[in-house]
């Protein structure tokens, strides 16, 4: 069930950042064609005057402005989508605190879950195997609060976000050591 | 003999009620069986004979009632109960008593007795009598008249006359534990499974299978009913299920936590976590009327109620000083204070059987560990020493406690004298055991 709901998740993504990617290409196409055809109509008159010279020259530049303007627009999509492939928060020992290193990928969760209103996101809260269920249930469910505040105070509205602590009972690596409990303390961001 | 007779009217209406209690919970495939490891008893166990009780007629028996009495005996780490092969004499009557055999052998205690199957009644008349061998004296005795299925009930019931003699203190061998397992199936998917056992791990029955979490298993006062929180939803909530009919319903379901759930002494309420409000606090569910009254209102994490015995305290755990402390209050939420001080992280408080008593689980060196506090004095004491212990369950009769640890690769349930001397582990033949609840006394 789990493996189902990652691929609907990754699946979701790979649409959502090719459509993202289809449109930057578009706009810069167009921008590309516009000039070219001009170009020729202006070939087939004959010589070229200096206002046509110089007119031909701001449209290179222009045109070179947006193709700037467009590869940063791509990158940034590019980048903010690879951010979005961190859904995993990890925490301290009986922490619920966001680490600063988290910040990054959940602004960039909550940029895109705040421009897709039709987006539906579960936060998952889990700890690690040490101390007591209920307690660790509660412990879960703060650190899942914690990721659905921070995503919430970034522009994601309440009503496209859902939390459920797992306390200890879904542990993502299975042994008894502080490098496998590191592991487990976190809160998982699943897109519906 | 004065004593023949006593308790079997008693033992006979008990008697349909466990036969149909057969009917219903013929055993699952696949019931995941705990045994029992002793690993400590205490210094000086008292010694005590128990003689292999005769067979009165020609029909062979189906239980060995000796070693179930010598094995709970033993089990408690209070007694040691003498080998058979030591025996000079294997007595099942008082005329064949010979009290030098038993003196000699360094023996305490002497318990005999015999069993008589009757063909037309499909019955079994099983006797026992209990001596002082020092002062050659009659202690206690009884006679039950019982089904097959009622033989193992007898035998851990003359168990906890004979402890109840001895030490003065009500036996717990006829009581029951309800517990969880995990394993994986051949898919690798998670089966859970709420089980319910004799005290010695026996005649363990499945009364839910899930592929999600169960967890917070508690007996209500009767003995009859279990509440636990179940994700089978794909949630968490609160179910309360009877123990003989396997009928259930769910008491709690609210968005967010629904956990923790402990039952009021008399059984007409239930302490529960919910955060439903926001945040993880603790609410008192009326089950007359359903009323739902909220008892803390702090930010920080309330779980983990538990009631005293009298009902005039409810102890939890919250994080408010910035780390799991124990705290207690009344049952309206008033007079809200801490108890704990010792060390970073104290949790999941039960009351040993006594107001002034808490067990619970206690971190120091990295371990958790199952620590005891008195209230009134603030002392502490350790009682376990596995790496990472939880969830401590009460025996009803305050001496024993059971509690989930790991051992290898495993989760085991272990059990601990509360003056932690004596110990014995219960592994499971499969999978990982947990969250264990020791049941009141039923009889």
């Amino acid at each position: 069930m789990k493996k189902n709901v990652m691929m609907k998740t990754s699946l979701a993504l790979l649409v959502s950042v090719s459509l993202l990617s289809g449109c930057g290409s578009k706009a810069t196409k167009t921008d590309m064609e516009d000039p070219s055809s001009s170009a020729y109509g202006a070939n087939s008159s004959g010589a070229l005057s200096a206002e046509e010279l110089a007119a031909q020259q701001a449209e290179a530049m222009r045109r070179a402005e947006a193709e700037r303007l467009a590869r940063m627009a791509d990158t940034k999509v590019k980048e903010q989508s690879a951010l979005r492939e961190i859904r995993t928060f990890y925490f301290d020992f009986d922490k619920y605190e966001i680490k600063s290193e988290a910040t990054l990928a959940l602004s960039a969760h909550a940029a895109y879950i705040a421009a897709n209103p039709g987006v539906k996101v579960v936060v998952e809260g889990h700890a690690d195997e040490r101390g007591t269920k209920d307690y660790n249930l509660a412990l879960g469910e703060k650190r899942a609060n914690a990721v659905e505040r921070f995503l919430i105070i970034n522009g994601a509205s309440r009503a496209q976000l859902e939390s459920v602590s797992y306390g200890e009972e879904r542990p993502a690596v299975m042994g008894h050591e502080e490098s496998s409990w590191a592991k487990n303390r976190r809160a998982v961001i699943v897109y519906q | 003999m004065g004593v023949c007779g006593e308790g079997i009217g008693k033992v006979k209406k008990t008697s349909l009620v466990l036969l149909l209690l057969s009917i219903l919970f013929w055993p699952l495939a696949g019931v995941a069986q705990l045994t029992i490891e002793i690993s400590e008893g205490v210094d000086n166990p008292i010694p005590v004979a128990v003689v292999p009780f005769a067979n009165r007629s020609v029909t062979p028996l189906p239980e060995d009632v000796r070693q179930i009495i010598s094995d709970d005996l033993q089990r408690s780490g209070e007694f040691s109960s003498l080998d058979v092969s030591r025996m000079l004499g294997l007595p099942s009557r008082r005329e064949e008593l010979q009290f030098r055999d038993w003196r000699i052998v360094g023996q305490s205690y002497l318990v005999i007795g015999d069993i008589e199957y009757s063909q037309l009644e499909n019955k079994y008349a099983v006797r026992y009598e209990l001596y002082d061998v020092a002062q050659e004296k009659f202690l206690t005795g009884q006679k039950y008249n019982v089904t097959v299925e009622q033989l193992r009930d007898v035998a851990h019931q003359i168990s906890d006359r004979i402890y109840e003699t001895i030490t003065g203190v009500r036996g717990i061998f006829a009581t029951r534990i309800a517990y969880v397992t995990l394993s994986r199936d051949d898919k690798g998917r998670d089966d859970y499974r709420l089980h319910v056992a004799d005290a010695d791990g026996r005649r363990a029955q499945t009364l839910l299978k899930t592929s999600e979490p169960i967890l917070s298993v508690a007996w209500a006062p009767d003995g009859r009913r279990l509440a636990y929180v179940s994700f089978e939803s794909g949630r968490p909530a609160i179910y309360v299920q009877q123990v003989d009919t396997a009928a259930r319903k769910v008491v709690s379901a609210h968005k967010g936590l629904n956990s923790a759930p402990a039952w009021s002494p008399d059984g007409r309420y239930l302490a529960m976590t919910l955060s439903k409000d926001g945040n993880a606090d603790i609410y008192r569910l009326s089950l007359d009327t359903g009323e739902l009254k909220r008892l803390t209102n702090h930010y920080a994490i309330d779980t983990e109620p538990s009631w005293s015995p009298d009902g005039k305290s409810i102890v939890f755990t919250s994080d408010r000083s910035g780390g799991p402390q124990i705290y207690w209050m009344g049952p309206d939420g008033e007079r809200q204070e801490r108890l704990t001080f010792d060390g970073k992280y104290n949790a999941r408080a039960r009351f040993s059987g006594e107001r002034s008593q808490i067990i619970y689980v206690h971190q120091q060196n990295g371990q958790f560990n199952i620590a005891s506090l008195n209230i009134g004095t603030g002392e502490q004491k350790i009682l376990t020493q596995t790496p990472l212990d939880e969830s401590p369950s009460m025996a009803p009769n305050g001496r024993m406690l059971i509690y989930a640890t790991r051992r290898g690769k495993n989760g085991v349930l272990a059990v601990v004298s509360l003056d932690g001397r004596a110990k014995y582990f219960l592994p499971s033949s499969q999978g990982d055991v947990r969250e264990p609840s020791w049941s009141p006394y039923t009889y």
